[in-house]
């Protein structure tokens, strides 16, 4: 698209390149994404995962609280995959199967609800930050220093503690560990903006300020909070699994979580170690799905990476 | 400053944009004030081209956004006079600078690339000036729009409106950008070099855009260049430039033909020429703008002028007038060189002075940063 202009402007037919008509750059990351092999195996590893959250009651050989096999556990002796028990039974004799299937709805609500929580609150906050400046901007971004000096998952742990041990505290508290990440990160993105050449050109035709920055610096500073959004949605995921293996998350036992899978099974540890591999690998491939595709959203949006 | 000639005879109606002792500093806590205009005057008649010249830090694009009240308003410290239309625009309130913004004064800058907001479409783009300040309802201020892209060239102007800014090449970009400069038809149009970042052929065809639209819509056009090049088909008027103040007025003929000052001169000289002999060299200005000296008391371009003497070094030389052009300079072409004026006896080493021997950075009193 950067051929010269030539002189006789009007006369010059419309290229016949209807590829090119109208593509957004979100339209043109798409096209990025679809190429990226990393993406695919991410999105193909998110859909999965969003699939198993979904499906679970019909993709579930048993229900969650059902013991088929309460009959052959005994204290010493969990068994480990056969071909009636695909992963094994746990030490109640419920099927290893049905209930790290089910263990995903828990871990895709908590995820999704407390990256949201993060998000929003977080981005609401850079961008009061960012857009009045001066002394607001400072208490603001101070205070959020101040919950980034705290490691993450220690004030998860201390939010969640002191909410009571819920499902919602833990999803308040993995949300609240993330609002300085995202209020950080819009807040700078839309300095970066608000200094770009189309603001001030955009200033110089006296439009409003609000106008200015809701309908021009926002949108273009959003990039990276959605890419730090599905990046956050793994460690989201981890954590909760973090503050459910500690017990924070409630000890309704016909909700299987993964993260309290995992707690539950620790004494089973050396003669039933499926019990806590499989969980696990449950953890390790949600967490890298979005990770994955986190990643390469971000090359694909990022005009540095662009080829 | 001292005003030795008593402005302009009253009889003269004012100008559009009269400019009177406008000083804009940059402050910074323990640190000297970066002065990047110095006590400007400049006049811009209604209905005139003007040229704005000099070079990188000249405070040319500085002076534009000063008109707009476009300058930070922390750690820049302004004064003066900008009256525009008979209206002070120093000490506007925010609001009322909004208002005039856009659709009394536009401004068309120097990077097409980067100055259209990426993700909304050129139409959008257009349409909104025209509903912050006339507000045009949608459907009308899209046929507007369409005109707009039309009278600036850009083909097939409905299809365009409707794309994104990154499938326009820069000369269209350039052309979308006057296009919404142009939109609420403002009585003064700012161009800040807008033909720097394009290539030459799309730069020729942008000049003669904005030529031709000056002349079919009568707005005054103010072009801040550093390229003299530029100025000489364009302008009526040419202000140069240097160090925060300008350092020599002329109509663009006698301009060129004849320069006056030291500073035009070597501007002129580092042109190449189609007309100039074979083998000529183009002759650069020596130096760099930072070997400046402050205007307080001395003439900032004397450490790269070869004409300096101790004069120049000593005192700051007053604004005069010859005929059209208005000049600052002790020494200009039009005086012999070597044996200045009898009306210039303070000169403290009269005759010839070998130019290094005042002029060159080594010989600065102080570093000025």
């Amino acid at each position: 698209m950067t051929a010269a202009d030539p002189a006789p402007l009007r006369q010059r037919a419309a290229p016949p390149d209807t590829e090119q008509a109208g593509i957004s750059l979100g339209r043109d990351a798409w096209r990025r994404l679809r190429r990226d092999p990393v993406a695919i195996v991410g999105a193909v590893l998110v859909l999965l995962f969003v699939a198993v959250a979904f499906l679970a009651p019909v993709l579930a050989p048993w229900g969650p609280t059902d013991t088929p096999g309460k009959d052959l556990v005994t204290p010493t002796n969990v068994p480990g995959p056969s071909t009636e028990h695909w992963l094994g039974l746990d030490n109640l004799g419920r099927d290893e199967l049905s209930r790290v299937l089910h263990g995903a709805r828990q871990s895709l609500v908590v995820g999704v609800v407390s990256l949201l929580f993060g998000a929003v609150t977080g981005s609401l906050v850079g961008l009061v930050a960012g857009s009045f400046g001066g002394r607001i901007d400072n208490l603001i971004m101070r205070l959020m220093d101040i919950m980034l000096a705290v490691p993450g998952l220690l004030f998860a742990i201390g939010l969640a503690a002191l909410l009571g041990h819920s499902l919602t505290s833990v999803m308040i508290a993995v949300g609240t560990v993330n609002v300085p990440v995202f209020a950080r990160l819009l807040r700078g993105s839309m300095l970066t903006q608000r200094s770009a050449d189309y603001a001030l050109a955009i200033t110089s035709l006296g439009v409003r300020r609000r106008t200015l920055i809701l309908r021009h610096v926002l949108p273009n500073s959003l990039s990276p909070v959605i890419v730090q959004g599905t990046l956050t949605l793994a460690t989201a995921i981890i954590d909760a699994a973090g503050l459910a293996f500690l017990g924070l998350s409630g000890t309704d036992p016909g909700v299987p979580e993964w993260g309290r899978m995992l707690a539950e099974t620790q004494r089973y540890l050396s003669s039933a170690p499926h019990l806590a591999i499989f969980p696990g690998v449950a953890i390790v491939l949600a967490a890298l799905g979005f990770t994955l595709l986190g990643e390469s959203l971000r090359e694909a949006l990022d005009p540095t990476y662009r080829r | 400053m001292p005003q030795e000639n008593p402005g302009p005879p009253a009889e003269t109606p004012e100008p559009l944009l009269r400019v009177r002792d406008l000083t804009v500093a940059f402050t910074q806590r323990h640190r000297r004030d970066q002065v990047a205009v110095d006590h400007l005057d400049l006049d811009i008649p209604q209905g005139s081209t003007v040229g704005l010249v000099g070079e990188s830090g000249s405070g040319k694009s500085v002076t534009s956004l000063a008109v707009l009240g476009l300058l930070p308003r922390r750690g820049v410290r302004l004064t003066g006079s900008i009256r525009f239309g008979g209206r002070e625009l120093l000490g506007l309130s925010p609001a009322d600078l909004r208002t005039i913004r856009g659709k009394d004064i536009a401004m068309v800058f120097q990077d097409p690339m980067t100055c259209l907001n990426p993700v909304l479409t050129i139409g959008t783009q257009v349409t909104e000036v025209l509903h912050r300040h006339q507000k045009l309802p949608r459907g009308s201020a899209r046929e507007r729009a369409a005109d707009l892209l039309d009278q600036v060239g850009i083909p097939d102007p409905a299809r365009r409106l409707g794309e994104y800014p990154h499938q326009l090449s820069g000369g269209m970009r350039q052309r979308a950008l006057i296009a919404i400069a142009l939109a609420c038809r403002p009585r003064l149009l700012i161009a800040d070099e807008p033909t720097t970042a394009l290539d030459v052929t799309i730069q020729a065809q942008i000049l003669a855009l904005l030529r031709d639209l000056v002349t079919d819509t009568g707005t005054t056009l103010l072009l801040i260049t550093h390229d003299l090049g530029i100025v000489a088909g364009t302008c009526d008027t040419v202000h140069v430039m240097y160090s925060g103040r300008i350092v020599e007025s002329a109509p663009r003929g006698p301009l060129f033909a004849d320069p006056a000052h030291p500073y035009t001169a070597g501007l002129l000289s580092s042109v190449p020429r189609l007309d100039a002999p074979r083998g000529t060299r183009l002759v650069p200005v020596p130096g760099s703008p930072t070997d400046t000296l402050p205007w307080d008391n001395a003439c900032a371009f004397a450490p790269r002028c070869t004409r300096a003497d101790a004069l120049c070094t000593d005192r700051a030389p007053h604004e005069r007038t010859e005929g059209p052009r208005t000049l600052r300079c002790h020494h200009p072409l039009s005086d012999p060189a070597p044996d200045p004026a009898p009306d210039r006896a303070p000169v403290l080493a009269p005759g010839p002075v070998p130019p290094t021997a005042t002029g060159g950075p080594n010989l600065l009193p102080e570093d000025v940063a």
